[in-house]
């Protein structure tokens, strides 16, 4: 039986995580290598890393990070985050990454989601949804919006059109993060989740809310997600990933618990 | 020397990372010469069965794996490059090496949802694997590890005497394969953590007779 993920997310800027790890000692990690290596020994089933550096000249730091990832640590792991071209897919690709996202770029161009998966597979392609509720109308039937720009922008897509349009065009997994939710730490948005992952034949990683075990537990149940992503949560030191994981066994939830 | 054998399939960088890293040699190469040199062979890949037998092909691959597994080299085969050492697969219409019988097959939603109607294609994440027998290569791993897999098809071996390993999602599946000096896996041993690195690390030492 397939296990549930866990997938720690970890945001880079400049060639630095943006929230280090803070352990029990008060130590501050803010090199991605070194954070990746961490999550991996403590149990990681994957890792997201999200490229915020905002100048494109030094998105190539971003490149040399996941290259010495990927001989750091064997698990698959994804970069998202200003993924604009088949070329900048190709890059991530080639530097060790499994998987790579996109976004903003794929609403914007939507070939950009087949032109990769014919060029890499479907697995290596998946779609981040940032996504608000704005209740139900004519145009967003689900009543929930496709949004750009960390939710300032609204694109008049509907999320779950979106969702079934991607698998389509050929996405391997659906990342889907709500913007709602986001920061909170007041658990995932499971109506929005389980709406998607229920009505998408592909894996949905659930983003977005996650404050305790509970949430990961309540997202991978009745919100149907196949996998979930942390951050403050474990960034923290509040939560470790064993400690979640053993809280969802006990639940009855199926995850790795040997590596 | 260990060949990672490069057919333009995808992956075969973390292959050759996970290698180095556990401490062997090895090189990823197209060459049918070095490929013939090499004391075992990889063959990895991630892609469609289709254009990755056209590679094969017009890079004599075909003739070069053939060769390696009759004179006896230890070969570990990959995700793909498992499926494409079977006779046929369904991926694609594609004609493949035929060096284990039987057919490579897809995921089928009414076969994998009788139980469980939430089970996606492909098969993306961590599993198990039940030994149905006893392998050199297997012998360090331990009942509960998990590997990664990420497949919307999968090997179906004719002669149940080549089932190694099986896995289940929704359907029972092989998950391992091997007989004499072949062992072939459905998921990434490079991709798995320590337990994948452990069949890794036994590959590098086999010695099959």
């Amino acid at each position: 039986m397939l296990s549930k993920r866990i997938i720690p997310c970890l945001d880079v800027r400049d060639g630095k995580t943006t929230k280090g790890i803070k352990f029990r000692d008060n130590v501050d990690i803010g090199d991605p290598v070194e954070m990746a290596r961490f999550y991996y020994e403590a149990g990681a089933d994957e890792i997201v890393f999200y490229d915020i550096t905002a100048s494109s000249e030094k998105r190539d730091i971003m490149i040399d990070v996941v290259r010495r990832v990927a001989e750091t640590i064997f698990i698959p792991f994804s970069v998202g985050g200003g993924i604009r071209t088949i070329e900048d897919m190709r890059k991530v690709l080639l530097a060790g990454a499994e998987k790579v996202s996109v976004n903003s770029a794929a609403v914007k161009n939507p070939e950009i989601i087949s032109k990769g998966a014919e060029a890499f597979g479907n697995q290596c392609v998946v779609l981040g949804m940032d996504v608000k509720h704005v209740g139900k109308n004519e145009d967003i039937p689900s009543g929930y919006e496709i949004v750009i720009n960390g939710g300032r922008t609204f694109m008049g897509i509907d999320a779950l059109e979106w969702a079934i349009e991607a698998e389509k065009l050929g996405a391997g997994e659906i990342c889907l993060n709500s913007i709602d939710a986001d920061g909170t730490c007041e658990g995932y948005e499971l109506a929005l989740t389980s709406l998607i992952s229920e009505n998408v034949g592909i894996p949905v990683i659930a983003s977005g809310g996650a404050g305790k075990p509970e949430h990961l537990y309540d997202v991978l149940t009745k919100g149907k997600a196949d996998a979930a992503l942390i951050a403050s949560m474990v960034h923290y030191g509040t939560y470790s990933i064993s400690g979640i994981k053993s809280h969802l066994d006990k639940n009855g939830v199926k995850v790795r618990k040997s590596w | 020397m260990i060949a990672i054998i490069d057919y333009d399939a995808g992956n075969l960088t973390s292959v050759a990372r996970a290698v180095t890293h556990i401490g062997f040699e090895c090189i990823v190469t197209n060459d049918t010469k070095e490929i013939g040199k090499a004391e075992r062979i990889i063959f990895p890949g991630v892609g469609a069965a289709g254009s990755a037998m056209k590679s094969i092909k017009r890079l004599g691959l075909d003739q070069a794996i053939n060769y390696a597994f009759s004179s006896g080299k230890p070969v570990l085969g990959i995700c793909l490059g498992t499926q494409i050492i079977m006779d046929y697969s369904e991926e694609n219409n594609t004609k493949c090496l035929g060096i284990i019988g039987g057919k490579v097959q897809s995921f089928r939603f009414d076969e994998i949802r009788k139980n469980d109607t939430g089970l996606k294609i492909p098969h993306m994440g961590w599993n198990r694997i039940m030994l149905q027998k006893k392998h050199f290569v297997l012998s360090d791993l331990k009942e509960e590890d998990e590997f990664y897999f990420v497949h919307g098809y999968y090997p179906v071996p004719n002669d149940p005497a080549h089932l190694i390993g099986t896995t289940e999602y929704g359907i029972q599946f092989a998950s391992i394969l091997g007989y004499r000096n072949i062992i072939a896996t459905q998921f990434h041993p490079e991709k798995s953590g320590r337990p994948g690195l452990s069949i890794l690390k036994k590959f590098c030492v086999w010695n099959p007779c």
